[in-house]
């Protein structure tokens, strides 16, 4: 990558994170106090795409055939953590959000 | 490139165009009450066609390590999940907020490794870029880690939920902070061959400032700081995504840094506490600020029977309940519930009185009335049922107690003094429901016990409320 293709290439992903930014602001800024611990439990889980991160990384480990236990131990961390993430994230926000439908239930 | 390889590509980037667009859409879902279950399997189901078309993408290389910890952390993070009590929810939040940060410390200490090990061809600027970005999301990801530890802890009741203090700890801090930063400007001033201590340093020193810069946080702060640790775990994540080139983790995890923190003010707001005074002013713990709750226990509390609450509660007007943890813990929002029915076939209007921070989070109330049915209208947020307890003639208090301090009010000294309350003090009779004296989570005590208005009722919140039932019932 020579120079100039770097200056490009930062700058891609910084203009993603600008407007990711713009949007992570915009998209919850009218939000009912009822709905903050369901929308933090959310947001929660959705950090846990970390998992994909988690992917790519064994991937690297094993593509330059790095079989060390610390390897292997750092790579099964980091899958099961992620996916604790996502799992326990999305379950929970889902308990969460099934007493709202409860309460629907009976207004109707 | 083979057809194979191309679609591979293809897949790969559509699946993450579509997991960015679910995960944007099911947070604008989860925003209103209406939509927000379809908003959180929105954003589900584009968590899973992300991991699915990483997966397909790497051609599964390790796939068992995949397996196995996906299976492992599914089993794991079910069975939290829908095993844990809806009161001890929060520290839940705050555990799995851990493991996403703890994976992203990982996956950069992996990176570390590997490019110690088998360093790839990288052009100067590329490999600085990734060294910057390793470290920043290690540091970040592992404070995150032990920080939500720490938060689980306290929360869980497994250590003290005050916040812990010494001399110096500030100055401490500062220098566990600083020497992870030293040792990570010189990480990234070598960006290759770098000896690992300087790496297991730096990452030791983000674990301890966890929970350093956790430890002294306590009382009605700690929902503020989950939110706040969320959001760094957000960061983390988008940052792990410039040190692994991939955009949905620099998107998705800077949706939640943005939010997080958006959320986060919006908490400190509504007790109006400045950020830097959750994180820096240990509540009601520095010193000075002991004096003003230091008359010792208070002597002028009127305790009361079940029968007599029954009565004055059955010959209202109009009650208002202000529920709180002691609710949560007593599982008492069934009961609650019962009462208000019995109340109101006796003709007792009844209101419910909900504090932006009532429980140990935002919204931890109404998620608890609503899964016992308490009808979405009868709730009223703090600043809509303040004027009326001037024409209440009994506030009803749950197992809240911070929420309803008159000091935050009229005593300057007062470490909580600034935060709204509700003006409980202003209907005509209070009515306290408490398990003991114990003062609350801030760890301040209540004149609005030694009011002349106010009775106690001590004993669990469930067991009160029921016997409130058959007591109302029966007159």
């Amino acid at each position: 990558m020579t120079g100039l293709e770097f200056v490009s290439y930062l700058f891609d992903l910084l203009l993603v994170f600008a407007l990711a930014i713009f949007v992570g602001f915009e998209v919850i800024s009218k939000v009912p106090t009822t709905l903050h611990t369901p929308l933090m439990s959310a947001t929660n889980a959705i950090h846990g795409v970390v998992l994909v991160g988690a992917i790519f990384i064994v991937a690297a480990i094993f593509n330059a055939s790095l079989s060390s236990p610390l390897f292997i131990a750092l790579a099964l961390v980091a899958v099961t953590l992620g996916t604790i993430n996502v799992v326990g994230g999305f379950a929970v926000t889902e308990r969460m959000l099934q007493m709202f439908k409860k309460k629907d239930a009976v207004k109707k | 490139m083979t057809a194979y390889a191309l679609a591979q590509t293809i897949v790969f980037y559509t699946a993450t165009l579509a997991a960015v667009v679910l995960f944007i859409l099911g947070l604008r879902y989860l925003s209103s009450p209406a939509t927000a279950r379809v908003g959180n399997r929105y954003a589900a189901v584009g968590m899973l066609l992300a991991i699915a078309a990483s997966i397909w993408r790497i051609d599964a290389a390790g796939w068992w390590i995949i397996l196995i910890g996906i299976a492992v952390g599914t089993v794991i993070g079910l069975f939290s999940a829908l095993k844990v009590k809806m009161t001890a929810m929060p520290q839940m939040v705050a555990l799995f907020n851990g493991a996403g940060g703890g994976a992203a410390a990982c996956i950069s200490t992996a990176e570390f490794f590997v490019l110690a090990t088998a360093p790839p061809s990288l052009s100067p600027q590329l490999r600085l870029l990734t060294y910057v970005s390793l470290v920043v999301s290690a540091i970040i990801g592992a404070v995150s880690f032990s920080g939500s530890i720490i938060a689980f802890l306290k929360l869980q009741e497994w250590m003290t939920g005050r916040p812990v203090t010494y001399k110096g700890q500030q100055a401490v801090n500062a220098l566990i902070g600083l020497s992870a930063l030293v040792l990570a400007l010189g990480i990234m001033a070598r960006s290759g061959d770098v000896p690992w201590v300087w790496y297991v340093g730096m990452l030791a020193a983000a674990l301890i400032f966890g929970v350093l810069f956790v430890l002294p946080i306590g009382g009605a702060d700690m929902p503020v700081v989950i939110s706040l640790l969320n959001s760094f775990t957000g960061v983390a994540v988008a940052i792990t995504g410039f040190e692994l080139d991939n955009q949905l983790l620099i998107v998705s995890g800077t949706l939640v840094g943005a939010s997080g923190t958006l959320l986060t003010m919006m908490m400190g707001k509504a007790m109006n506490r400045p950020l830097t005074n959750v994180l820096f002013g240990a509540f009601g713990a520095s010193g000075g600020m002991e004096v003003a709750s230091a008359s010792g226990a208070p002597q002028n509390i009127r305790s009361t029977s079940v029968d007599d609450v029954a009565v004055m509660l059955a010959y209202a007007h109009q009650v208002i309940v202000v529920p709180g943890y002691g609710m949560a813990v007593a599982q008492a929002q069934h009961s609650v519930r019962e009462l208000a029915d019995q109340l109101e076939k006796k003709g007792v209007s009844v209101k419910y009185a909900i504090h932006p921070v009532a429980g140990r989070m935002p919204g931890h109330m109404n998620v608890l009335l609503a899964e016992a049915n308490v009808p979405y209208n009868q709730l009223y947020d703090m600043d809509d049922i303040n004027p009326e307890f001037g024409r209440t003639d009994v506030a009803l208090i749950i197992g809240a107690n911070d929420v309803t301090n008159p000091a935050a009010r009229n005593v300057p000294s007062s470490p909580i003094y600034g935060m709204p309350i509700l003006d409980v003090d202003k209907a005509a009779n209070v009515v306290v429901l408490k398990r003991s004296m114990r003062s609350g989570f801030a760890g301040i005590d209540n004149p609005l016990y030694e009011d002349p208005k106010t009775v106690m009722l001590f004993g669990d919140a469930k067991a009160s409320v029921d016997g409130l039932v058959h007591a109302v019932k029966v007159l």
